[in-house]
């Protein structure tokens, strides 16, 4: 398989993961779109500077778009890449964030410390 | 000083994550077993990934930018510590929107009990 292949496979389990074996609907809530959109925008900056300084390289045949390294830094955006990163690393962070996020309401509402709990922040009194 | 190049971007997302914590009083460290049990299985799953795409040559690491010491399946430790580092920050940042939006439903909240009067 290629990464696009592979990213999309993990994609899809994550999804079942929230969705079927745990159901904890992760998708269909405004608390997990919100903090993606948050997660999301620091991760366009860390996968920018991971390919951006060569940290982490790309196999053109296995993604959409070309190598990186092959001469110097690749494309900002464009060539199957946003902020240098190859479209993929999206959603490769979406099944890890997903994943992560759906085990851990799992865990609480099966009673694993679901206290102490969050909040308020400190510029409330509470 | 390369070696540490990504780590320091690991230390970049902690710094800019851990904060909330303290400042909007997230407990997340304080549920340390639910937050290692959440991460644990990330762990497993994505070094399965890794090593695979390693493997195949999806991608790859430059020697100079790595701390260096190799896992099995020629993976870098510094990916281990991406796999714990970035599920953090995920569950830091929405525990943090809860504090914010404490009405919000995320799924983990108790079962209203409706248990008739006496």
């Amino acid at each position: 398989m290629t990464y696009t292949q592979v990213a999309l496979l993990g994609v899809v389990l994550a999804v079942i993961l929230d969705a079927g074996l745990l159901r904890t609907r992760l998708l269909t809530r405004r608390v997990f779109w919100t903090s993606y959109a948050i997660i999301v925008f620091f991760q366009l900056i860390t996968n920018g500077m991971f390919t951006g300084f060569g940290i982490v390289g790309y196999n053109g045949d296995a993604i959409m778009g070309g190598s990186s390294p092959a001469e110097g830094p690749p494309p900002f955006i464009g060539d199957g890449r946003i902020a240098f990163a190859p479209v993929e690393d999206l959603l490769f962070g979406f099944a890890l964030i997903l994943m992560t996020l759906s085990l851990w309401v799992f865990w609480g509402r099966r009673g694993v410390q679901r206290k102490p709990t969050s909040g308020p922040p400190i510029w409330r009194k509470g | 000083m390369a070696r540490y190049s990504y780590v320091a971007i690991l230390a970049f997302v902690l710094a800019g994550s851990v904060w909330l914590e303290v400042a909007l009083r997230t407990r997340v460290f304080r549920r340390w077993l639910r937050l290692g049990l959440s991460i644990l299985p990330a762990v497993v799953a994505f070094f399965v990934w890794d090593v695979y795409a390693v493997a195949q040559g999806h991608w790859y690491f430059d020697p100079e930018r790595i701390l260096g010491v190799m896992l099995p399946g020629e993976v870098p430790l510094d990916e281990v510590l991406f796999f714990i580092v970035i599920p953090i920050a995920s569950i830091l940042t929405i525990e943090a929107v809860r504090s914010v939006k404490s009405a919000w439903v995320v799924g983990d909240e108790p079962e209203e009990t409706t248990e008739p009067a006496p």
